[in-house]
């Protein structure tokens, strides 16, 4: 009979496992990947013609909008980060799988920026044209993004494990998640203001790496904890 | 024979309701342990307890004669679980399906197609889950059960369902694991025909 020291897997391919799967599943119901993106895209691009073709004013106004709409983006999808998995008895088996839970919380997590950070990075650009921005603006934009997405989608994963077991539960994620997003959003933001103004922006640029690093350390810890409270 | 798990002082609420007190149990290889109550007297509850998804009010769960809290890691290694949920993904296909259970445990592709072969799967592997029947979907379940190579099967409910061919098919798994040296857990309230030894834990 198998003893159960020779059945211990390997680490790489559990959290290999997880993003694939994940991704896959994205990959097969698309709507779910679009649906924020989209929100984004929409959001950020109806602004400009409400406020005015004036490109000073857009200027003046781009980076906030851009970093509000991705933020409402990325808590849109966040309710359906470990709900699937709740409902068909998967969450279960990843916690019963001889994986260690906190990786698996960070392979949930980094799939779900592949599937929602990842493309909202990419579509940025295209929306920061309707706001007039030089290119110089988009790449600290785009850096920013990817480091705010990051950090989201991990503080975002501790608030979906906690309200996993409630029905309707993405009022108290997004409570539960905004006083710790407002640190992304501020510097974010203000990051691409000074980035527009020929500003120097590298001491915004490390806070939000710094705050990326910090959620990518300690966020699967809190989010196996809270997902076995709330699987009980 | 040896012990695989056993518990002593068992206690568990379910908000203010008490299920059950100073419940013992204790499981051998080769042997079978079936919960039974009625409905709502906690037999999930309990599977749910012995496998740490759940937290006792007191007592301990030993395994290989450690607490199961020192080494949660290597005991979730040695158990597996099944639900009356399929825990699989809908949106996939049978082989994606399996690909990532193997890829949680250690197992390989030899394995995996032997199973297929075992439970009769080997024609529905390209369909999505969610076009099967939810027989053929039980029969995803246990196929996963098969590739986890886990010597502690934990069922909850395992003839859900499942036909008469299907029944028998549980039965047989059971049997052959027990004859491998495996022990096992069902709760369930219908009666099960097993070869080898059989305790029952009874829940009011």
């Amino acid at each position: 009979m198998n003893q159960p020291t020779l059945n211990m897997p390997s680490l790489s391919s559990g959290f290999l496992s997880v993003v694939r799967r994940d991704v896959l599943l994205a990959w097969k119901r698309p709507g779910d990947v679009l649906n924020p993106l989209f929100f984004f895209a929409m959001v950020s691009t109806l602004f400009p013609l409400a406020v005015g073709p004036s490109s000073e004013e857009l200027a003046f106004s781009g980076p906030g909008v851009v970093w509000v709409a991705a933020l409402l983006a990325a808590l849109l999808s966040l309710n359906s980060l470990f709900m699937s998995d709740f409902e068909d008895g998967s969450l279960d088996q990843l916690i019963l799988s001889p994986q260690p839970l906190p990786m698996t919380a960070l392979a949930k997590a980094l799939a779900h920026w592949l599937i929602t950070g990842l493309p909202l990075v990419l579509v940025s650009p295209l929306v920061a044209i309707t706001f007039q921005m030089p290119a110089q603006t988009i790449s600290v934009m785009m850096v920013t993004l990817t480091f705010g997405t990051v950090s989201l989608s991990l503080l975002g994963s501790i608030g979906a494990a906690l309200t996993v077991g409630l029905h309707r539960g993405t009022a108290l994620l997004s409570l539960l998640i905004l006083p710790l997003a407002m640190p992304i959003l501020i510097f974010g933001a203000r990051t691409v203001s000074l980035a527009a103004a020929d500003d120097a922006v590298s001491a915004g640029v490390y806070f939000l790496a710094a705050y990326c690093m910090l959620t990518l350390t300690l966020a699967p810890f809190a989010t196996a904890a809270a997902l076995r409270i709330s699987n009980e | 024979m040896t012990e695989l798990l056993s518990g002593s002082d068992l206690c568990l609420f379910r908000g203010d309701r008490c299920l059950f007190t100073a419940l013992e149990f204790a499981l051998n290889t080769g042997e079978l342990l079936v919960i039974e109550g009625p409905n709502g007297s906690g037999k999930t509850s309990f599977l749910r307890g012995i496998a740490g998804l759940l937290e006792f009010e007191t007592g301990t769960v030993r395994w290989s004669s450690k607490r199961v809290t020192d080494d949660y890691q290597g005991f979730r290694a040695d158990i597996v679980w099944l639900s009356h949920k399929v825990g699989c993904k809908a949106d996939l296909n049978l082989l994606e399906n399996l690909r990532f259970e193997s890829g949680l445990r250690a197992t390989d592709e030899a394995r995996l197609q032997a199973v297929l072969e075992r439970l009769s799967l080997s024609r529905l592997t390209e369909l999505p889950l969610r076009s099967l029947s939810a027989g053929q979907q039980r029969r995803v379940a246990l196929a996963r059960l098969l590739l986890a190579r886990a010597r502690i099967w934990m069922m909850d409910e395992p003839f859900t369902n499942l036909d008469k061919a299907g029944h028998s098919l549980v039965e047989e798994l059971i049997s052959e694991h027990l004859a491998d040296g495996g022990g096992c857990i069902v709760a369930s309230h219908q009666a099960l025909n097993v070869d080898g030894s059989t305790r029952r834990v009874s829940l009011q």
